[in-house]
């Protein structure tokens, strides 16, 4: 090697040492990530999905036509099939809509159960992915009791019809779902979704922060999670 | 010798298979010229020394992506103090090299390196790319 | 001293036989390079069911790779003579069901080249990390057991005594690898019908009635293809086996419907009724789920009337109804079911491709050839030698 090893250490050192400070920071600074969807302001545009088409454009999500195959970050789901155990049929909340994506739960299980840790909590408490080291086993998408997560049967790229420049596409054979727009949090963009949405419904923030918009809504609005009897710790909070 | 035919054009067959690879290059017309990448115009200093870059360039994006990836940092500062994000589409390509067409591929096509990156990440040009 | 030289000496029927697996080798490879080209896109897999006939077919063949241990843990422990001969087969049968296993997983990857990311990056919070390991493990130790007490007996000398420890270790260790694979489902919040802490025991259970059946039925078929003959004791002894763990099996899954359906809480019965009722008008797997309920009667009735399971030809059909019922129950009900319905609700059925099916029984047939060679060679040594010595005496 031509390189003088003074030079190859420097180098290094400063990109991870830039890495590691980051991580201190976000543990001493405490950022806990969290999502609230205000149901009732979303069920005022009843035909609207300008959320799911603003996270598929920013992050190239193909748009695949056979359903089994289907690749989605974010989706809108009738209340009773993201909230199966409310079976109650006199209540009101069977008309909301509820729009369903990761949760980046606390607790993970598909963290638990993937073999390579291509898919890891982070400090801010967002559930990343890898997919430079995915290995396609799929155990994280068996492991998740939310339906989140969707697997590349194929190439996706013939199906993304409006690529955005900015941001890779996957390959086939990996996991990919919702990444809390961590690539836009870094530079203080709020995620595409919350973004996007016209009514103002998605309200993202941090929950470390007692000030927060977020903290401010949840304290003051009753609100659910999906099935938080499983110990997951989900960060996908519905005011209902 | 006995099967004198059968073994002399048996050699000579064998040879010509052997220095196939040779008669190959010779009348595709490839010399010994070595890959030329178009350099960039605007910057003249790369984000590490030209030496370090040549040798080690794969083994900075690895820990470029180590850190993007797992630890969610994205700033990086050269040797020389300038700041640059991480970032293979945006940064080294849309900011200096142009496309992969004039820079990356000119040396890998040479060496047959085949990579895996540009299974997911974006060309500057024809964003999407054509399968190879 | 090469024994696998006598694998390369045989009759036509024999050369047949493996001309035929490597041509179903060949189509199984055939659509693999297109799965791999076009993506597992090209199976009957979805968004909901994210794991078909390549994972339950993995997991149908730990079952029947651990029950080696059902003919090693009598002799070797309990000095019942009567398997002495029997042992190396099942040791051999372990050798080709596991490498089957890691097949099935290697072509249900995404990923494939990256697979030595599991080593490569140690996750010992994942059951997948611990269920590489104990397959691993078992095929190394079932692997130099067997060549071991194999040269052994060929040579006509007793086995070294350092492969004892060895052969102990190996009984713990099949039960280990079935509980870690049974761990990969029964620890999942999200699917169940999984989460059970009787999966575990119900697939050690029905591995130790698959798994010697298959035995039983190989060592019959020896018997009349070749001229080594293993005798009526071992295969009666073995039936034994194959009907109290097939009694068990029955009851522990008669457990499973106890729990799910007298507690009445949807989640756990919806899977139950998707099996054998169908749910929200699919009833794709109802046939299959009846008809692996039936084949296990009817082979209880033959197994459990002392009549019945001391006629061989009997005796062969009821293992063949535990083998079918139990795969049909391990290999397609169980591991597609998991997923009927989605967190969502949503029922989405599934139903193995042609390039999937293909490519299984390209696996199962890469399985049949290594045992086939491998028999093959068991079989010339006995043939030259039908009066050597017992390897290596128990206790």
């Amino acid at each position: 090697m031509k390189i003088s090893r003074h030079s190859f250490l420097r180098i290094s050192g400063i990109t991870l040492a830039a890495g590691a400070a980051r991580r201190l920071a976000a543990a001493i600074g405490g950022k806990k990530w969290a999502m609230a969807v205000d149901t009732a302001k979303c069920a005022r545009q009843p035909n609207c999905t300008k959320c799911i088409d603003a996270c598929h454009q920013v992050h190239n999500v193909p748009a695949m036509p056979d359903r089994r195959h289907e690749v989605r970050w974010i989706a809108k789901e009738p209340f009773d099939r993201a909230f199966r155990e409310e079976e109650d049929q006199y209540s009101p909340l069977r008309a909301l809509p509820a729009m369903v994506l990761c949760n980046h739960c606390d607790n993970p299980p598909c963290v638990r159960v993937c073999p390579t840790q291509a898919t890891f909590k982070r400090e801010d408490g967002i559930v990343a992915m890898d997919w430079h080291r995915c290995i396609g086993c799929r155990y994280c998408m068996a492991a998740c009791p939310y339906g989140s997560r969707s697997f590349n049967w194929l190439d996706p790229r013939p199906y993304i019809h409006n690529p955005n420049p900015d941001f890779p596409t996957r390959t086939k054979g990996v996991v990919e779902k919702c990444t809390f727009c961590s690539e836009r949090l870094g530079t203080g963009r709020p995620p595409a979704c919350v973004e996007a949405c016209p009514e103002k419904a998605l309200v993202f923030g941090n929950l470390a922060e007692p000030d927060s918009p977020i903290r401010k809504l949840l304290a003051s609005r009753t609100h659910i999670r999906r099935r938080p009897e499983l110990g997951t710790g989900p960060e996908i909070y519905y005011v209902i | 010798m006995r099967n004198r035919g059968l073994i002399w054009s048996g050699l000579a067959l064998f040879l010509i298979f052997l220095t196939l690879p040779v008669w190959h290059n010779l009348s595709a017309g490839v010399t010994a010229k070595g890959p030329q990448p178009v350099l960039p115009k605007t910057e003249k200093q790369c984000v590490a020394p030209l030496d370090f870059m040549k040798t080690s360039h794969m083994t900075l994006l690895m820990n470029w992506r180590e850190s993007v990836v797992r630890e969610g940092g994205r700033e990086y500062t050269s040797a020389d103090g300038r700041h640059y994000t991480m970032d293979l589409t945006v940064t080294c390509l849309r900011e200096c090299h142009t496309a992969k067409a004039d820079f990356c591929d000119r040396c890998h096509n040479y060496a047959a390196v085949s990579l895996p990156c540009w299974d997911c990440h974006l060309d500057s040009k024809n964003v999407l790319g054509s399968k190879p | 001293m090469f024994l696998v030289q006598k694998a390369l000496v045989g009759s036509r029927r024999y050369w047949l036989w493996i001309l035929f697996l490597f041509a179903v080798i060949g189509a199984g490879v055939f659509c693999y390079l297109r799965q791999l080209d076009t993506g597992l896109g090209i199976t009957g897999l979805s968004r909901d069911v994210t794991w078909g006939i390549y994972i339950a077919q993995f997991t149908f063949l730990v079952g029947v790779a651990a029950s080696a241990v059902m003919v090693v843990l009598p002799y070797y422990l309990h000095d019942c003579k009567a398997f002495a001969r029997i042992t190396i087969l099942g040791e051999f049968l372990a050798v080709a069901a596991v490498t089957m296993c890691m097949l099935f997983i290697f072509v249900d990857m995404g990923q494939p080249a990256r697979v030595l990311n599991v080593m490569l990056y140690p996750t010992p919070h994942s059951i997948m990390f611990w269920d590489m390991i104990s397959l691993g493990g078992y095929l190394v130790l079932n692997a130099l057991i067997a060549w071991i007490t194999l040269r052994a007996e060929r040579e006509g000398v007793a086995a070294p005594r350092w492969i004892k420890p060895v052969i102990i270790l190996s009984i713990p260790w099949a039960v280990s690898i079935h509980t870690v694979t049974a761990f990969l489902y029964s620890g999942l919040p999200g699917r169940p019908l999984w989460l059970s802490a009787i999966l575990a025991p119900r697939f050690l259970a029905s591995a130790f009635a698959s798994g010697p059946a298959l035995l039983i039925l190989l060592c019959m078929l020896l018997g009349r293809i070749t001229g080594v003959s293993f005798g009526r004791e071992p295969i009666q002894k073995l039936a034994v086996i194959v009907t109290y763990a097939m009694v068990i099996n029955v009851f522990f899954v008669l457990m499973e419907f106890f729990t799910a359906f007298y507690s009445h809480l949807p989640e756990h019965s919806e899977p139950f009724r998707y099996m054998f009722t169908g749910l929200d008008g699919h009833t794709r797997l109802a046939p299959w789920m009846w008809t692996s309920m039936v084949l296990a009667a009817v082979s209880l009735v033959l197994l459990l009337v002392p009549a019945f399971r001391h006629s061989e030809k009997v005796l062969a059909a009821a293992c063949g109804c535990v083998f079918l019922s139990l795969w049909i129950d391990k290999g397609i009900g169980l591991i597609v079911a998991g997923f009927v319905p989605s967190p969502l609700g949503v029922v989405t059925e599934y139903a193995p491709s042609v390039p999937e099916a293909l490519i299984s029984l390209g696996v199962w047939s890469v399985g049949l050839l290594i045992l086939t060679v491998l028999y093959k060679i068991i079989v010339s040594v006995r043939e030259a030698e039908p009066d050597s010595p017992h390897v290596l005496s128990p206790g």
